[in-house]
């Protein structure tokens, strides 16, 4: 009766197996859900470019930037179009006081605005990209507020 | 019935001399009194128009429309009126402020200035002008000047395109509205639009002249500036053209001016396609009023229908089909009349 | 020759097109585009950041303003996140209530539109025949949430309420009027001359296009690619059901007009399956009173919003509150689209184009 049955399901431990080939990778581990690749920032952009030639990954879905206390985590959810069933979450961590990661818009332009917006609230600064300025907020803001020290003014 | 009003100015000119007026002042008077009585029509004219426009559309979008003030929401446009004038009257501080205040009256006196040829009944045209059409023509492509006096005294971008929209389709549209009418006037021969109403005493010229009577229709909604031709105003993407800046009064001259127009292009199609004011029983004033308000319930049901054409489409349509449709009408209406004269009818 | 120089023109924020907050900065050169620059978050309202401070189920009415013309989709999407953070499954019929209610929003944003797509263009009467349909399904919603617009009708672990016994023979009547209904926007709208003509060949997004810069929905499937997350990835019982994925030829705006048509029908089909099959039983599963998902935990859950892909990544910190809430929002990626179909066509394609991408701005500026 289970509803939520869109996990990757069989091949999974063929893909872990697979992946693990893969170069640059730190760390994998895996969920119901998704393969979880922990990637230093210097090999993001050659992970992602394998994944998009040779793993057929060509869809960018999410980008999703996490405040944990001392680093900051940025999260990238990859698919395939037409789905070829492998779901693969790419991680990168950063530490607070240098919080610049690759950008992807060479790899996924997909990811221009994303990091934008990345950067607009949580303050990533992703090197290399074209038009890094605030998607969301006024130019004029100072600050970003999803960054857990951010102080709330009612 | 059918010379009341004739009848009532010829009164009033016998009346005035019998005073010891010189006949030519009284003359004076009565066309001076004739106009304001014109003007007089076309403002009482514009509010019941706006009410049925609304109702029209209600109608055609299975909506009531205006029904809370008056009967059927009859005094709805009265009040908008009211409110119109109280309004502010907003002049943009960088506007050219001597050409955006004077477009909106310039606008309005062109429009008003149409309705001197117009036959509004048998021998009922306030000057019987023997270059009536010409003048007709040449007066509404005036328009256009004051829609660029608008957009460019508002120093605003939307305005400008709006404005420059309205040039570009004029120049378009002014060509095959013109030779449209030249078939009319070719069987008619004249130029006299009371002549032209004579000369459909047989037959009127919408079975005569089908393809004219189409190409005038389209082109008069292009000069018009009304749906599926508003490009000028173009709610939806120059939020209101050349009137954006427009605020109250100025802005309500501008909309007295459209339905002014909207009003003569209708009648003057009555004129010289439906017989003008020929009609059996009833007087002649109210023929023409009668198959006017039929033209325009007919301009307001496709301005409700249809969406708005693109700008390049409009010019493309008008250099491309309309101008050669009508030209071919102008030959083929040549040859038909050489042919009928060579028969000797 | 004559000299032009380029002007700059704002479509928006505080326009009649603009819908809602757009605003499209214009490069122009008389009516043809030269460049479009879109700025976004006028309708900003920190959601992201106000989930943080939410426990899991305050954040559904938040969710529900995400997109407000389709809000059973983003708070379905919203619980179902949850769900899977929690690993709980929910009654069978709460399921099907929640197919029957998402599509329902389906067909009503897509009815929204087609209305919007025909005052864009001028044809003030097109929308309203389009929202005179929209009204029974709000009607309806009225019905089994008590809320027209904006519902919070998703729970976590189910729906708020069971449909009364009302509900079901207005849905039945409106099914069984829908292909009149859309036979009338073909009379009204798609047989029309002048929309054809600005809409066809209008805005075309290629394929490949489309799927570098992460379009998804009805626009990705215009542009040929029959991308349904409902098909190719289902979520809750969306594996059940028979429907068709509408695609079209060349991506342009025609396309996306005639694909969201579709659309509407398939969705129709999906409702009727549902109906017939929908079981009796609970409408609320059993849910613990404080909702603790483990420490650590992280989701990424998508659906197939009426705009595109829907995905809510949230991040649990063992609290009864989200560590983060992230929002992918289909607007908000879709509208990276719109400089790319609109360079190069006139000023009045912008417009088409706007009104065919379908940006809900509460979504994309969050």
């Amino acid at each position: 009766m289970t509803s939520h049955d869109n996990s990757i399901g069989v091949g999974a431990a063929e893909l872990m197996a697979a992946l693990r080939q893969l170069a640059g990778i730190d760390e994998i581990s895996q969920d119901e859900f998704f393969v979880y690749l922990q990637v230093d920032v210097s090999r993001l952009v050659s992970v992602m470019r394998s994944l998009l030639n040779d793993w057929g990954m060509n869809y960018l879905a999410n980008l999703s930037a996490v405040d944990y206390d001392s680093e900051f985590e940025v999260v990238y959810h990859l698919y395939a179009i037409p789905d070829n069933g492998k779901k693969i979450a790419v991680k990168v961590r950063v530490p607070h006081q240098q919080a610049q990661v690759p950008s992807l818009v060479t790899v996924f332009p997909t990811a221009d605005w994303q990091e934008r917006e990345a950067f607009d609230l949580m303050g990533i600064s992703f090197s290399g990209h074209p038009n890094l300025v605030r998607i969301l907020l006024p130019d004029d803001f100072s600050g970003h507020p999803l960054r857990k020290d951010f102080r709330k003014e009612a | 019935m059918e010379t009341i009003f004739i009848d009532i100015a010829e009164f009033l000119t016998s009346w005035m001399v019998g005073l010891g007026l010189a006949p030519l002042w009284a003359d004076l008077i009565i066309t001076i009194l004739q106009w304001a009585v014109i003007v007089l029509i076309i403002t009482v004219n514009t509010i019941v128009l706006v009410w049925m426009e609304r109702k029209v559309s209600g109608f055609i979008q299975e909506r009531i429309g205006p029904n809370r003030l008056g009967p059927f929401g009859a005094f709805q446009t009265i009040a908008d009126t009211l409110k119109l004038l109280t309004k502010e009257d907003i002049v943009p501080a960088r506007a050219d402020k001597l050409i955006f205040k004077t477009a909106p009256m310039f606008f309005i006196i062109v429009s008003v200035m149409l309705y001197a040829v117009l036959p509004l009944g048998n021998n009922m045209a306030v000057v019987n002008l023997n270059v009536g059409l010409f003048y007709f023509i040449s007066l509404g492509s005036l328009s256009t000047i004051c829609l660029l006096m608008a957009g460019w005294g508002s120093n605003n971008k939307w305005s400008l395109v709006g404005a420059m929209r309205s040039v570009a389709q004029m120049i378009s549209y002014e060509i095959p509205l013109a030779f449209s009418l030249l078939g009319v006037v070719m069987i008619a021969g004249s130029l006299n639009l009371s002549d032209i109403v004579t000369a459909q005493n047989r037959l009127w010229f919408i079975i005569l002249q089908p393809v004219a009577f189409i190409v005038y229709f389209i082109a008069a909604t292009a000069e018009l500036n009304r749906g599926p031709f508003d490009m000028p105003e173009a709610e939806q993407e120059l939020t209101a053209g050349a009137y954006t800046e427009y605020t109250g009064m100025r802005w309500a001259l501008f909309f007295l001016a459209e339905y002014t127009n909207l009003v003569a292009v209708s009648a003057l199609a009555a004129t010289l396609f439906f017989g003008g004011g020929q009609g059996p029983l009833l007087p002649s004033w109210l023929w023409i009023i009668i198959k006017t308000y039929l033209i325009m319930l007919v301009f307001m049901w496709m301005k409700w229908t249809f969406p708005r054409i693109r700008m390049d489409h409009l010019l493309s349509f008008s250099w491309k089909v309309l101008i050669p449709v009508s030209l071919a009408n102008i030959l083929v209406t040549g040859a038909g009349l050489e042919l009928f004269r060579w028969m000797g009818w | 020759m004559l000299k032009t120089d380029p002007y700059t023109i704002n479509i928006g924020p505080q326009h009649p097109s603009a819908h809602g907050g757009l605003r499209a900065e214009t490069i122009m050169d008389g009516e043809d585009v030269q460049d479009v620059i879109v700025h976004l978050g006028y309708v900003h309202r920190s959601v992201e950041k106000i989930a943080e401070s939410r426990t899991y189920a305050q954040f559904v009415p938040y969710a529900s303003r995400l997109d407000y013309l389709a809000s059973h989709l983003p708070t379905l999407g919203y619980v179902q996140a949850v769900e899977k953070l929690l690993g709980i499954t929910v009654p069978e019929r709460a399921e099907y209530i929640r197919v029957i209610v998402a599509e329902l929003s389906r067909i009503a944003s897509h009815l929204i539109f087609a209305g919007s797509l025909a005052i864009d263009l001028g044809a003030t009467t097109g929308m309203i025949y389009c929202y005179r349909d929209r009204e029974r399904i709000m009607d309806m919603f009225e019905m089994s949430s008590g809320q027209r617009l904006i519902a919070s009708y998703m729970r976590i672990g189910g729906v708020s309420h069971d449909f009364p016994d009302s509900f079901y023979p207005a849905v039945k009547s409106f099914l069984g009027d829908l292909p009149k209904m859309i036979s009338e926007y073909h009379g009204l709208l798609s047989g029309n001359e002048i929309l054809q003509a600005r809409c066809k060949g209008v805005g075309v997004l290629s394929a490949d296009d489309a799927i570098a810069y992460g379009i998804t929905g009805p626009n990705l499937r215009a542009s040929g690619v029959a991308y349904d997350i409902r098909r190719e990835d289902p979520y809750g019982i969306y594996d059940r059901f028979e429907f068709n994925v509408p695609t079209g030829h060349c991506g342009d705006s025609w396309d996306r007009y005639t694909v969201r048509i579709e659309e509407i029908e398939q969705s129709g089909r999906i409702i009727e399956q549902a109906l017939r099959d929908m079981p009796a039983g609970d409408y609320l599963g059993k849910v613990p009173r404080i909702i603790k998902p483990p420490a650590g935990r992280e989701v990424y859950h998508r659906i197939e919003s009426a705009k595109g892909e829907l995905g809510y990544h949230i991040v649990s910190n063992g609290t009864d509150k989200p560590h983060r809430v992230h929002v992918r929002a289909p607007s908000f990626v879709n509208m990276m689209a719109l400089p790319l179909v609109s360079r190069g066509g006139k000023l009045q394609d912008i417009i088409t184009n706007i009104a065919t991408l379908d940006p809900v701005l509460g979504e994309s500026d969050r």
